[in-house]
């Protein structure tokens, strides 16, 4: 399996050292895989949320509903991400991998924990939900299969920092590492923080299941978990965040508009946002409103800044690197000729689109302490994380797979047609998914709720308005949109794997790179690179937005207990 | 030719040193969240009158 060569690229020009090649192929199959099967057991949560369609039982719902949260939330991502991480060391660096034998080793484990981990929910016992919450206890093969699959994440993280000594070493690069690199290496640190905060609580909770260890305090489980649970999320936003700028380089040839202010918004990634776990914990007796509003409001929104910093320099390079190639008519030129049918630039637009819009607003709204006490534990939290981890990070990962696979593999894309739509159909399912879970969220329909209409809790009876049940009808029919999507980008992938015609050594038909802006084509436009009218415009359209929405809020909680 | 290297060194900001150093970089994303979230939280958790 370790083989020492490199292969060029013909059309990229990127040096693939075999054995990283090797990794990132195997990693990016069984991402796919477990996106698949997520994606599935996504399909049958949303058609029971779906009241007239009502299709699981209880038993069932919850054991699904722990199935896709971890096959998507976490196996998916994760595979993903390792196949990014060995992507911006080994390739974008051009150097050897390091220890690619530790690097099988944790994808073995890796896979082992994702497949005994599917198989030990299936079979009842462990229907916990992703959280896993004690007291509640799951077959201990439960637990242990989540510490085999982050043991094998963690030492996929410490081959990437491997591969950056490696490369220094052998001189492969001058100077700082690229921004996408540096994207990588933000994205592996909280890999770190978060498996270590995984290993910290699932171990003792493993202990427990099998009665070496008395109790688990649930406060102190809710707390460490959270640092594991949603700061994997944020390994996400990091690499999604790469993944934006690597794509602006290779369908635009656009340069980042300042390296400074984006390597400054990933160190404020690194520092503040995996302090923003807080806001689970914002109705939890046991810590303080210090500490609560520290984390939520302080730390979090320099982690905010930074999300709005990359946010603003990614289109801004996009618009920047058009001007520069003569789209430079007006506002908007440079947008509307963007190669809208290219899946990789749009799927990317998308995804940058729904996360500011849709996730990073609403995530800052559930953040505040007083404004998050309208939606806690409420449909609207999943809303707010479909927007962020699926629209925003899956979208941004499907958008770089159209790109990479064929690059990888050596195969042209199948189905192209499809592909074209692709991004747009699992946009828009996705978007509806967000919208009617926060809309039902917003009228006080809680998540993890098997029925809303309370059957079988021996009289529990509560009256949601008529819209709670038309937004989970409109959800049902936004996850049947998103899994059609879901489903064709999987079938584009297998196909190409398996099918697509072969390139060998030959060039693509058409370049799948596009070459970098020269400094004289930025001089040509105006004379700066910096000019970005448009995309100054788009953000001040998003900062109304927010104010609004904010504002918004701040009056529902106004009304909710009226003064007498 | 040496002394030309360190006044290189020298004159690399302290800002781009810190981003250039992934292992500091690791250091501080590991320790920031274990100080201002796990270990504050565990504090308070731990901290709680049990009467």
């Amino acid at each position: 399996m370790v083989n020492n060569e490199f292969r060029t690229c013909p059309d990229t020009g990127l040096k693939f050292y075999s054995s990283a090649e090797n990794l990132l192929k195997v990693n990016a199959v069984a991402a796919v895989v477990f996106l698949l099967v997520g994606g599935f057991y996504g399909l049958l949560v949303g058609l029971t949320r779906w009241q007239a369609v009502h299709l699981l039982a209880a038993d069932n719902f919850y054991m699904v509903l722990t199935l896709h949260g971890l096959n998507v939330l976490i196996f998916w991502m994760i595979f993903f991400e390792i196949a990014i991480l060995y992507f911006c060391s080994s390739v974008l660096l051009g150097c050897r991998l390091a220890t690619p034998r530790w690097a099988w080793a944790g994808f073995v484990l890796m896979v082992v924990g994702a497949v005994m981990n599917n198989v030990i929910v299936l079979q009842g016992a462990s229907s916990v939900m992703m959280t896993s919450y004690v007291p509640m206890e799951a077959d201990p093969l439960f637990y242990l299969s989540l510490i085999l699959f982050a043991v094998g994440a963690l030492i996929g993280c410490f081959v990437f920092f491997g591969t950056l000594v490696v490369a220094k070493a052998e001189k492969t690069y001058e100077g700082s590492v690229p921004l996408v690199t540096f994207g990588a290496i933000t994205a592996a640190i909280i890999a770190v923080f978060t498996i270590v905060s995984g290993a910290i609580i699932l171990i003792p909770t493993f202990l427990w299941s099998v009665g070496v260890v008395g109790e688990i305090d649930a406060l102190a489980y809710r707390l460490i978990w959270w640092a594991f649970g949603h700061s994997s999320q944020q390994i996400n936003v990091a690499a999604h965040v790469a993944v934006w700028y690597a794509i602006a380089a290779i369908v635009f040839g656009a340069r980042p508009l300042s390296e400074k202010v984006s390597r400054t918004a990933f160190l404020m990634y690194i520092v503040f946002l995996q302090l923003a776990s807080a806001h689970h914990l914002l109705v939890d007796p046991g810590v303080s409103a210090n500490f609560k509003m520290f984390n939520t409001s302080y730390a979090m929104y320099l982690a905010v800044m930074a999300s709005m910093v990359h946010g603003l320099t990614v289109p801004g390079s996009i618009e920047a690197a058009q001007r520069a190639r003569g789209y430079s008519a007006g506002l908007f030129t440079w947008l509307r000729k963007a190669p809208w049918g290219n899946p990789v630039f749009s799927g990317m637009f998308i995804s940058l689109v729904g996360f500011g819009f849709l996730g990073g607003i609403t995530g800052v709204v559930m953040g505040a302490e007083q404004i998050n006490i309208l939606i806690h534990n409420t449909l609207y939290v999943p809303g707010h994380f479909h927007a962020t981890v699926v629209l925003g990070s899956t979208l941004a990962f499907m958008a770089m797979s159209y790109w990479l696979v064929p690059v990888l593999f050596r195969r042209e894309l199948v189905l192209k047609g499809i592909a074209k739509w692709q991004p747009y159909l699992f946009g828009l399912g996705m978007t509806g998914v967000s919208l009617f879970l926060m809309g039902a969220g917003t009228l006080g329909v809680p998540r993890r709720h098997w029925d809303i209409g309370f059957a079988g809790t021996g009289g529990i009876t509560h009256e949601f308005p008529a819209a709670a049940y038309t937004m989970l009808a409109l959800n049902g029919m936004s996850v049947i949109l998103a899994v059609i999507g879901g489903a064709a980008f999987c079938v584009i992938m297998v196909g190409t794997i398996l099918f697509g015609k072969k390139l060998g050594n030959q060039k693509m038909a058409e370049p799948c790179i596009v070459a970098p802006v020269t400094d004289e084509e930025y001089e040509a436009n105006g004379g700066s690179a910096y000019a970005i009218p448009g995309t100054l415009v788009l953000a001040m359209v998003f900062f109304v937005s927010f104010a609004l929405y904010y504002f918004i809020n701040w009056k529902y909680l106004a009304e909710t207990w009226g003064i007498a | 030719m040496s002394e030309q290297k360190s006044s290189d060194a020298e004159s690399i900001p302290m800002m781009q040193k810190l981003l250039d150093n992934p292992f500091l970089l690791l250091f501080i994303g590991v320790a920031a969240p274990s100080i201002l979230f796990l270990g504050w939280g565990l504090v308070e958790i731990f901290t709680v009158p049990m009467r």
